[in-house]
């Protein structure tokens, strides 16, 4: 696996720690996902964030803060920032939103945000489209790891573009890249990673589904299937049939 | 004097951040603050004058995706 500025993550998933019914499943969904990275916010305080905090450090994995909500590059500056104070880490998912209801990300926005946050000593994890020339400008700009989308946040639809997301892992062979968002099945997962992605990050499809518990283990094993795969060099498709059983020896009946 | 915190109006005697803090009751707890949209860093609240109507941001970790 690439390594995420220079940190080689024991396992392909960066989970989130937002929606679970009871705090208690969280962590029990954790250490089912064996995922190696959590995400975080910061939200106005209100007596909760200090206990939550605590079972955070509990789980003993690398946090990884975002900017969700902010919907300008000043917005998602300034709560980069405080994040860093407060998590004690130059990591940072920079999330700029361009729309109400696909949240996706704003290009210009994001691309301004990566740049000064870049400059001040922030490692980027920038949550972007699948769009390859926003990707050299991101990399240009100091990003040193892509998060494409894999569809709108929260959809569960998967891989909404497998044409963009291919060509994309092939134009940066060298960048780490993370499928972020839109994720609602293992399948998902394990495709990602057969697409020669290096991690994936979700979090409402293992919070919201019936048994977070059991989804974070399928997630887990599927994720983990799928890098195996992508490694294992697979097979290329073809229109016709080929015989698997040998036709040499063949009886004459 | 009057402020706005987390988006509530409160009244506050403290003549900086750290004081205002320190009456919130928020003086030993993990969090950030943010006056008028600027980040005021943990080094710089001693430092960093309030006056009235100010909007005083206290952001503390929270669940995210």
């Amino acid at each position: 696996m690439r390594e995420f500025y220079g940190v080689a993550l024991a396992t392909p998933l960066m989970l989130g720690t937002a929606q679970y019914p009871a705090p208690s499943v969280l962590e029990a969904a954790f250490r089912q996902s064996q995922a190696s990275v959590a995400t975080v916010s910061l939200r106005r305080e209100a007596g909760a964030g200090q206990a939550f905090w605590d079972i955070i450090r509990g789980l003993g994995v690398h946090v990884l803060p975002n900017t969700a909500g902010c919907h300008s590059a000043r917005e998602a500056i300034t709560t980069a920032r405080m994040a860093r104070e407060v998590f004690e880490t130059n990591w940072i998912k920079l999330e700029v939103i361009g729309h109400a209801d696909t949240l996706q990300p704003d290009p210009f926005g994001l691309l301004a945000a990566t740049e000064a946050l870049a400059a001040d000593g922030f490692e980027v994890f920038p949550y972007t489209t699948e769009d390859q020339v926003l990707a050299g400008r991101l990399l240009d700009a100091g990003a040193r790891v892509l998060m494409p989308w894999g569809a709108p946040i929260g959809s569960g639809l998967g891989l909404n573009n497998r044409y963009g997301l291919r060509t994309l892992r092939a134009a940066f062979p060298d960048v780490p890249m993370v499928i972020d968002a839109g994720l609602g099945l293992p399948s998902h997962a394990a495709d990602a990673m057969e697409l020669g992605f290096d991690a994936v990050l979700l979090n409402t499809a293992v919070a919201q589904a019936g048994d977070p518990v059991a989804m974070a283990r399928a997630f887990a094993m599927a994720a983990q299937a799928g890098a195996l795969a992508h490694a294992a060099d697979p097979m290329e498709p073809r229109e016709m049939a080929a015989p698997s059983t040998p036709v040499l020896g063949q009886a004459w009946l | 004097m009057r402020i706005e915190v987390n988006g509530a109006t409160r009244e506050v005697a403290g003549a900086t951040v750290a004081e205002a803090l320190r009456e919130l009751g928020w003086d030993s707890v993990r969090v950030a603050t943010a006056l008028n949209g600027a980040f005021v860093p943990k080094g710089a609240r001693d430092a960093t004058a309030i006056t009235a109507g100010d909007r005083l941001e206290v952001l503390a970790p929270m669940q995210g995706g």
